[in-house]
């Protein structure tokens, strides 16, 4: 045997019969939109290529995108990927702690320079030289550069890492900084999301691992098989959307019905995600399935964008909670007032004038 | 009394394009203000019939989709009048910034609107005020509408769509489209101020000014009501 297994060895190795293992190569190329003629291509790769390691970092965060990537619906698809990155460090789920832990975190980057993949949950803030966010008794983003530094390409997991999430919403104290700010030498793929839907991860991660190569990116990096459109543009209640139908208040009829969520400040219209088809814990529901209106998480800057309950959102760079309709009716008003007694004055003085030609 | 006899002489101002543009447009602006805010604020929900035999929500985006393209096909028509129309078909596009004359002229046009000239000034095409205000509020503003109406419009058309392709860098800019929904919100109202000021001043200048302003879009022809020089 090799001295760095392949993926299948270590599936095998963890009691994953050949049947599942095909399953989980057929699930996986549909889930990431490849013809069946990617299924054997899959197979071989995993069955030839040895292990790629996953560093996987925490800064500030909530674990939530950790919390999901353990509940991917397919429980196969979970324990592969799981035993794929073999936890080689991730100081959540692996069992080593204190210096044991720092000390493996070293000895993968050592190892494996250059062929890593680094996995970043949460994000580093930058203000009082980093001290908002200690790990392994110095700051985060410290070890994020040294972790950085030799690894193939990063994951920004979820919003914190890749857009900066509510740490970062304004005034933002502790400068919170989304990874791409931080490291602007290495290809970063972001999956955004509070937290990215587990079989999104999943996903990204095999067809990393698989391929060898980053999937096709969209404008702001994020895999495009996943998140090229909108939560609205697949969204079960689209027909209610078109025919006018929405729900007016949380508890009326239209609520029961299960109208569009438009009108209570849904941002399914706005937002690039997978939930509206892939669904959440085994694709039992999404949030508007729930009778909740998407709020946007997987958006950049989500929180700084006025109430998850209103459509035509507050502008707070006028300084008051004033939305575009409210600016703008009052700034018309305003200008047909003028018009009115500019109109006045104006007869006034022709009426003058020609008292005076007279 | 004065019971001079005028001979009402007239230039040819608007052409037969600029003309048909600009009522073109208008339609279209009242169009796209009108759905656009109904985009934004739906009207109550309408119980006609089951989801799939109602349309109305899609109406009103289909109106407002139709209107913003033939705004953006009206405004690169209007564009090309600008190098073949005449010489006032120019000045939409081009402000001649670099001439002490023009900025004396939006100068006596300030002082006019605020009653401090007794005597209107005598122009043929449009007064140094009025071309800055155009350019600013209809050259700028709709390319900023035709630009950022496009990219929303890219978000449902989907990545490598042409609407995608010509607009969807925009959405690379701004990240998050709730705050371009925002934008081009502030942007319809920005219009309807200027339409406000646009009619007003027109019937004003109409009645108390040397030459014809609303007559002169419909037929193309500025009259002179006196013989003075300017």
């Amino acid at each position: 045997m090799s001295e760095i297994e392949t993926f299948y060895e270590v599936m095998r190795r963890q009691g994953i019969t050949r049947r599942s293992f095909m399953k989980f190569c057929s699930l996986t190329a549909a889930a990431l939109g490849l013809g069946p003629a990617y299924v054997p291509k899959i197979a071989e790769a995993m069955e030839t290529k040895p292990r790629t390691p996953v560093i996987w970092v925490h800064g500030l965060e909530c674990t939530c995108c950790s919390e999901s990537f353990i509940r991917a619906a397919h429980p196969l698809a979970k324990d592969v990927v799981l035993s794929m990155i073999s936890l080689d460090y991730d100081d959540t789920l692996m069992a080593a702690a204190g210096k044991a832990a720092e000390d493996a975190m070293r000895d993968t980057i050592e190892k494996y320079k250059g062929n890593y993949i680094l996995a970043v949950e949460g994000n580093p803030p930058l203000n009082e030289d980093g001290m908002y966010c200690i790990v392994g008794g110095r700051p985060f983003v410290e070890q994020l550069k040294e972790a950085a530094e030799h690894a193939k390409a990063i994951i920004s997991w979820g919003a914190c890492a890749s857009y900066g999430c509510v740490q970062a919403a304004a005034p933002n104290p502790t400068r919170a900084t989304p990874v791409h700010k931080v490291i602007l030498d290495k290809p970063i793929i972001k999956v955004p999301g509070c937290p990215p839907i587990a079989e999104v991860m999943t996903g990204v991660i095999t067809y990393m691992l698989t391929f060898d190569r980053m999937p096709e990116l969209d404008r702001q990096g994020r895999p495009a098989m996943f998140y090229s459109q909108r939560i609205h543009d697949k969204c079960y209640r689209r027909p209610h959307f078109d025919a006018g139908q929405f729900v007016e208040h949380w508890d009326d009829e239209n609520a029961r019905k299960g109208y569009c969520l438009y009108k209570m400040g849904c941002k399914g219209p706005t937002t690039y995600n997978a939930c509206s088809t892939v669904r959440w814990n085994d694709g039992v529901s999404f949030p508007i399935q729930s009778g909740h209106g998407c709020i946007g998480c997987s958006e950049d800057g989500f929180w700084d964008q006025g109430s998850f309950y209103d459509r035509v959102t507050d502008i707070k760079q006028f300084g008051i909670e004033a939305n575009a309709d409210k600016i703008g009716a009052t700034a018309a008003g305003v200008t047909a007032g003028a018009v009115a007694v500019h109109a006045a004055v104006s007869a006034l003085k022709r009426a003058q004038k020609k008292n005076e030609e007279k | 009394m004065t019971d001079k006899i005028v001979r009402r002489n007239s230039v040819y101002v608007y052409e037969a394009p600029v003309r048909l543009w600009h009522w073109v447009n208008a339609l279209s602006i009242t169009v796209l203000c009108v759905t656009g805010y109904f985009i934004a604020s739906p009207p109550p929900s309408m119980q006609i019939a089951e989801a799939y035999d109602q349309f109305v929500f899609g109406y009103i985006r289909f109106a407002h989709f139709a209107a913003g393209m033939i705004l953006t096909v009206g405004f690169f028509g209007r564009l090309y009048w600008a190098f073949v129309g005449n010489r006032y078909a120019r000045e939409l596009f081009v402000l001649p910034v670099h001439r002490a004359s023009f900025w004396r002229g939006v100068l006596h046009e300030l002082r006019w609107y605020l009653f401090l000239e007794r005597e209107p000034a005598k122009i043929v095409g449009h007064n140094p005020l009025a071309q800055l205000a155009m350019f600013v509020c209809i050259t700028l503003g709709l390319i900023f509408m035709i630009v950022t109406g496009w990219a929303l419009y890219a978000q449902g058309a989907g990545q490598g769509s042409y609407p995608d392709m010509a607009a969807g860098w925009v959405l690379g800019l701004i990240w998050n489209s709730q705050w371009l929904h925002t934008l081009h919100h502030l942007g319809m109202w920005m219009i309807v101020i200027f339409m406000i000021i646009h009619i007003y001043v027109a019937i004003r200048e109409d009645i108390m000014s040397r030459q014809t302003m609303v007559s002169t879009m419909i037929s193309g022809h500025r009259m002179f009501k006196d013989d003075e020089e300017a």
